[in-house]
């Protein structure tokens, strides 16, 4: 099956791998350059010492796990529509989750003791089990979409023995999501974190952006090759990125007012850091606002069922959802957890040029898997469907 | 064969950079590492333990040093001659071979090792005789 | 015959995971068993070591001269670098203002507000940090002392999020360029690891108070084992109020601060 991400590919095909190629090759080249020198080239500090590699970790791991929002429907209720697609959904997961992993790589001050978490297994710690569940999922759904399309490529019935595992996949895709929010919820110093629907935002955010960027990828497919991911699988997806929407958005109310009514300052100062500014400072304040106003946005395009069905409508929407799930996760959660420090000082977090080529090397990474892989399906499926 | 020539051109190259340690430096053996002592450890006359083990086991021996000191708080060390020493790079170890480039590095150097320890523990700065 | 190849494949990589597997076995270490490791004999010994903060000693020798010594004493005998740049900086020990070492305990009557108070790792009983280091690299002693082994921090940066007292430092680069006075009996650290305030371990494993206790001259810093009912810092904590950090966290910092 590898041999379908060699043959046949046109040129857009080509040009788009050397680009991504090329910009892997840069990143590279920095994080050397950080390896050789250490942190001290990214924005991070003593105050901040976490920031946009960890975000986007994050926020990847979201969109990882949406990948369940097509597998569930079509192996559990035997929503056909979505049959066709399931492997887009796995195969962005593969993507994210190899994403994941290169950040948490790019972030650590020793990678070349990466190994100790494995040799010195510590389960009291929430990052033991984040390595646990992230490397299972990635490889669950490597098997499982090898083996599904492998079978497709034959014009068989996928194996029996692959069953359990995509039945396994179902509650892991929430897993990661969940484990990753327990890696700040269970932090007794930051105030911003401690809350139990962290997890129940970062599950939300995750099965709006995931589908709104499976919806953009379907458009893409449809417009660069011959397989038509379907027009009812694509409006189901737009039916749960609205209502997973709202739901995030009724989870912000919801924080807003506990740490707004309650008033307690070591809840409250984050929010007022991000929303309003603290002391001077109010680098994220115009993204933040700029968070809701895309995600209410999104909501008054899609809450209409004759408005989203417009295919354009929905793209735009999907678009807005994404963004604004990404300044969420992607950069208002760092910051928001760090700033103020435990000591109720403000010092601010912004990100360096190395810093973002690093992460621009790691994201053309990602697009680079899922770029490959997505030529794999989808020429099977051209070959398959339209012989 | 098809593309026979591309084929065992490819081949020839191959080979070649595949063979290149061996071919590269003919007829010139390089030559085994030889450690100076320093007066210091000439004058101590033995180690924590016996050459031959030190020469073999001081990367494990170290390793036990570190476990020990660091995450159990041990810090004698009761060698299997019986003498004692404060489990200690910096302070035992180097006190004798403080001539680093021409006793540890030596062996490293041709072995192609890259320890790090000396990225924290200090080499103490003395004048090396010889 | 495409699959009697293929099946040889598989056979013949099962086999090599096999031997690769079995390989660990075979190398058991010659030099385990055998030696001793034992403890300095003039080892302080202790069940649960803590300090006592007295800021009030602090101040009056503040109004003589401005002093650092429990500053310098702490990051010269352990080789803390001098970063000069807030962002990066690597303290061990430190002051700020009441304020922020007391966020949201003040009020705004306090004579205490803008004075200067110690601020250092709590070598907490219940420590956030080494809950959730992945690798153990931050462990808590029986002894009570919360330690860093170096070696094994793989600079993850999560003890840094763990701890609500801003106690830790990261090594953002190289420290050694950064290191005014050498104390060459004791190593420095490398980039891309976490450190912090270790109780001096090393001294109490040689029979010597902290660094930062020994060179106070207004006796402001006390230490000792709060588990032995006879200590000073027993002693003081029953005759005198004092107060933790942050004790709604239940951490249970051994760090107290006699007000």
């Amino acid at each position: 099956m590898l041999e379908k991400a060699i043959i046949g590919g046109g040129r857009k095909y080509w040009s788009l791998v050397i680009v991504l190629l090329g910009l892997v090759g840069v990143g590279f080249a920095f994080w050397l350059w950080q390896f050789h020198e250490g942190l001290t080239i990214t924005g991070m500090s003593r105050d901040v010492s976490w920031g946009f590699y960890i975000a986007q970790f994050t926020f990847l791991v979201g969109v990882a796990a949406s990948a369940v929002m097509l597998v569930l429907p079509y192996y559990l209720h035997n929503f056909k529509a979505f049959g066709r697609i399931t492997i887009l959904g796995e195969f962005l997961a593969v993507a994210a989750v190899s994403m994941c992993l290169l950040f948490i790589i790019a972030d650590l001050g020793r990678p070349d003791r990466a190994l100790n978490v494995i040799l010195h297994p510590t389960p009291g710690s929430i990052l033991f089990w984040d390595m646990v569940v992230l490397n299972g999922y990635l490889f669950l759904n490597i098997v499982i979409g090898w083996t599904v399309l492998g079978a497709e490529r034959k014009e068989l019935p996928p194996p029996k023995w692959i069953k359990p595992f995509i039945y396994i996949s179902i509650p892991w895709a929430v897993s990661i999501h969940t484990v990753t929010a327990f890696l700040y919820a269970g932090l007794p110093g930051r105030g911003y974190w401690l809350t139990a629907i962290l997890a129940a935002r970062f599950l939300s955010s995750a099965f709006a952006s995931g589908p709104a960027f499976l919806i953009l990828l379907s458009f893409l497919v449809r417009r660069f090759s011959k397989f038509d991911p379907g027009r009812e699988a694509v409006q189901k997806l737009g039916d749960i990125v609205t209502y997973a929407i709202i739901l995030n958005v009724f989870f912000l109310v919801l924080e807003v007012f506990t740490v707004g009514y309650s008033q307690i300052p070591e809840h409250l100062h984050h929010f007022e850091y991000l929303f309003f500014g603290s002391h001077g400072h109010s680098t994220l304040v115009p993204w933040m606002w700029a968070s809701i106003v895309f995600g209410l946005s999104a909501i008054a395009l899609l809450i209409r069922r004759p408005m989203r069905r417009k295919e354009a409508v929905l793209g735009i929407a999907c678009g807005l959802v994404f963004a604004s799930t990404w300044i969420d996760k992607g950069l208002g959660m760092i910051s928001g957890g760090f700033v103020p420090n435990p000591l109720n000082m403000v010092r601010e977090y912004v990100p360096t040029g190395p810093e973002l080529m690093i992460t621009l090397g790691v994201w053309a990474a990602g697009f680079l898997i899922l770029t490959v892989l997505y030529k794999i399906a989808v020429s099977i499926k051209e070959q398959v469907e339209l012989k | 064969m098809y593309d026979a020539g591309k084929i065992i051109v490819g081949l020839v190259i191959f080979v070649g950079l595949m063979t290149y340690p061996f071919w590269s430096s003919p007829g010139r053996p390089t030559p085994l590492p030889q450690v100076e002592l320093t007066a210091e450890a000439k004058a101590a006359k033995e180690c924590v333990e016996g050459t031959e083990f030190m020469r073999s086991t001081h990367m494990q021996l170290l390793n036990e040093w570190r476990d020990q000191t660091v995450r159990e708080g041990m810090r004698i060390y009761t060698g299997s001659g019986g003498r004692q020493y404060t489990v200690s790079l910096s302070n035992t170890c180097m006190q004798c071979h403080y001539n680093k480039e021409n006793f540890c590095d030596r062996c490293h150097n041709y072995a192609s090792v890259r320890p790090y320890c000396w990225d924290c523990h200090f080499v103490p700065e003395r004048k090396t005789d010889g | 015959m495409g699959n009697d190849r293929r099946d040889f494949l598989k056979k013949l990589a099962g086999i090599c995971a096999v031997g690769a597997g079995l390989t660990p076995l075979s190398e058991v270490s010659a030099a385990s068993g055998r030696p001793e490791y034992d403890i300095k004999p003039r080892s302080l010994v202790g069940k649960r070591w803590g300090m006592v903060v007295d800021m009030k000693k602090c101040w009056e020798e503040q109004e003589k001269r401005e002093c650092k010594d429990c500053i310098h004493a702490c990051h010269q005998v352990h080789n803390v670098p001098d970063i000069g740049d807030i962002k990066e900086e690597i303290k061990w020990i430190w002051t700020d203002p009441y304020e922020n070492v007391f966020p949201n305990q003040e009020h705004e009557y306090s004579d205490s507000i803008g004075k200067p108070f110690l601020a250092l790792c709590n070598h907490c009983d219940n420590p956030p940090c080494v809950r959730v280091c992945p690798t153990k690299a931050t462990f808590k002693r029986a002894d009570g002392v919360v330690m860093m082994d170096f070696h094994r921090c793989i600079g993850c940066r999560y003890c840094m999020a763990g701890c609500p007292f801003g106690a830790r430092s990261f090594n953002f680069k190289d420290p050694r360029p950064f290191i005014k006075e050498r104390n060459e009996e004791y190593p420095t650290r490398m980039r891309g690891v976490v450190e912090k305030c270790n109780f001096c371990e090393e001294r109490l494993a040689v029979g010597q108070l902290p660094a930062c206790v020994e060179a106070c001259k207004a006796k402001a810093l006390v230490f000792g084992d709060l588990a032995d009912p006879g200590s000073d810092v027993r002693k003081i904590l029953r005759a005198q109020y004092s107060i933790r950090r942050k004790t709604n966290l239940g951490t249970r910092p051994s760090v107290f601060y006699v007000v």
